[in-house]
């Protein structure tokens, strides 16, 4: 169950509280994000696992804990000054920009346009065969897999270290959800990931560690294997028997 | 109604707007009030666009908008009047120094105010971003304050806004009327339309822009200093409201210290018919606006305010979010 501590992780998470408006959401979230491995947030709805990446990225910056990532006290900072660091977000509405086409989406992604970045979009294309093909295309114009894939694209052309991913899934079919599973899988080349999924297939092909979120607390962590096993922890914190 | 009817009508209402007083107004008279309509369009523009765009892309309803287009046409005003005094360049018989003289104006007004728009959201704007009823209260004691100090360095009276010479007058093409100044306006408008559409569509910068008026969370996220941005725009709408207002001043041959109130109502009714955000909706609303209200305040004057009004009605019963809803 234990996350192997002789690796330095990436991002720690300790004792982290957020409020939004009155309400105190976050209440004691502490977690680490090991090199190689995808972590994946689990949790019911209103666990708390969206407003974590959001607190990370000090779009909601927490009241109380630390974050750190590779041993630098991140919380207090921008969220400018956080994504320069080496931290990309797909959050769970994907963000694109609809009104631009998926070339000028990348646009404002890049922080440098140089050989570096042309390189890392070729990878991309390679991944994303799609986002080549309607590269001049408008991005609302694109299909829901599509506008996913330009989602989590986008933020690998900066060779962000760690890549937040908000509930990648949502709103896909179960076909294009494969397709995306994949994607992914060929991404933990390029990048270190944590995951919020509600969909526990995806989670499971995905994820290597785990954390379970119950009202705005991590209250179980350990290897996506055990979970996958375990049906008395999964019908107890995620509702769900089975791999579904 | 159908969405085919939807999508056309307001192509209909603008062909409509052009075509409908040729049945009430001789054909001279029609292009007399055209082209001042268009010039009166692209001063708006200029007001509007600045207002759409900080509106569009801060989410800050900046009802100080009008004082600083006042403060653009006083600085265009003293700065007019000094350079004048200088060089006489203003009574000069030639065109060329007429125009630089103009230009030279604009540029010190634009330049000045976007400095006090810098100071404005730094001061006032800032604190109150993300709070729409704060923005109002704080914006229309802006508003008011701006007016006061303009009092306090101008004098409360009317004055007269010097024009160059060669800018007087009219051209009489084929017996129709066409005053010189309002052509002017139009070119200077729609050079800057042009510039300001390049900006936005061919260059880094612009494409931020437009993606922080579809998103700004986004573009923080992304690495960029999302505050630095909030800046440079406000900074340029109030750099075309000051540009607005001095061309405003030359159109009307005078000055004010309330005359921004005036406009501003203008302003929102254009942005809003246009989409807020979008540079392409400013001008066609500005012109629509322009158009109507010229071609009615001939035929029935004491209805101009209010045929402006009609069709901002009219226009967003058909669609809440503009003309141009899609940005640019």
């Amino acid at each position: 169950m234990e996350v192997d501590p002789v690796v330095e992780p990436i991002l720690k998470v300790e004792g982290i509280h957020t409020f939004i408006g009155k309400h105190h959401i976050l209440q004691g979230v502490s977690f680490e994000v090991h090199p190689g491995k995808v972590t994946v947030l689990l949790g019911r709805n209103g666990a708390g696992k969206s407003t974590t990446l959001r607190s990370i990225m000090g779009l909601l910056p927490p009241s109380q804990g630390t974050i750190q990532l590779k041993n630098r006290t991140i919380q207090g900072l921008k969220p400018y000054e956080i994504s320069r660091l080496g931290i990309g977000f797909v959050p769970e509405d994907r963000g694109i920009y609809n009104l631009l086409t998926v070339e000028e989406n990348f646009r404002v992604a890049m922080l440098q346009e140089d050989g570096k970045t042309r390189e890392m979009m070729e990878t991309v294309f390679e991944i994303f065969p799609d986002l080549k093909k309607f590269w001049k295309t408008m991005a609302g114009n694109l299909s829901g897999g599509q506008k996913q894939m330009l989602a989590i694209a986008r933020p690998l052309v900066n060779r962000n270290e760690l890549l937040l991913i908000d509930e990648p899934s949502k709103g896909l079919a179960p076909i294009i959800i494969d397709h995306l599973i994949d994607s992914i899988n060929k991404l933990k080349e390029i990048t270190v990931m944590i995951l919020v999924e509600q969909n526990f297939y995806m989670a499971s092909s995905l994820g290597n560690d785990f954390y379970l979120f119950d009202d705005g607390r991590t209250v179980y962590h350990g290897q996506m294997e055990e979970l996958v096993q375990n049906e008395k922890l999964k019908k107890k914190y995620l509702g769900i028997s089975g791999t579904n | 109604m159908n969405s085919p009817w939807k999508r056309w009508l307001p192509t209909l209402i603008v062909l409509a707007i052009f075509l409908l007083p040729l049945l009430l107004i001789s054909p001279k008279t029609y292009i007399t009030l055209t082209i001042s309509g268009l010039a009166m369009g692209m001063l708006l523009f200029l007001v509007a666009s600045g207002f759409s765009l900080i509106f569009g892309f801060l989410s800050v309803l900046n009802l100080a908008h009008g004082a600083l287009f006042t403060w653009g046409a006083y600085i265009g005003f003293t700065s007019f009047s000094l350079i004048n005094q200088w060089t006489g360049w203003g009574g000069s018989d030639s065109i060329f120094l007429n125009i630089i003289i103009f230009l030279l104006a604009l540029i010190i007004a634009g330049l000045l105010v976007a400095l006090l728009g810098i100071i404005t959201e730094r001061i006032v704007i800032r604190p109150v971003y993300g709070s729409h009823l704060f923005q109002i209260f704080i914006t229309v004691g802006a508003m008011i304050v701006m007016e006061e100090l303009i009092r306090i360095v101008w004098g409360p009276n009317d004055e007269v806004m010097p024009v160059p010479i060669k800018f007087m007058g009219s051209w009489d093409l084929f017996d129709v009327v066409v005053s010189k100044y309002p052509l002017i306006a139009i070119v200077i408008g729609l050079i800057l339309y042009l510039t300001l559409f390049m900006i936005l569509r061919k260059t880094k910068i612009g494409t931020i822009v437009r993606a922080g008026v579809e998103n700004p969370e986004m573009v923080q996220v992304m690495g960029h200093n999302i505050y630095r941005y909030f800046t440079g725009v406000f900074a340029a709408g109030s750099a075309l409201a000051a540009i607005g207002g001095g061309m405003w001043a030359t159109f009307v041959k005078s000055i004010h210290p309330a005359m921004g109130g005036e406009v501003i109502v203008f302003a929102l009714i254009v942005a809003i018919i246009g989409g807020l955000g979008s540079m392409t909706g400013s001008v066609v609303g500005a012109l629509l606006v322009g158009l109507s209200y010229n071609y009615v305040a001939y035929l029935v004057p004491k209805a101009a305010l209010g045929i402006t009004m009609l069709l901002l009605v009219i226009i967003l019963s058909i669609r809440p979010t503009g003309l141009f809803p899609e940005g640019t």
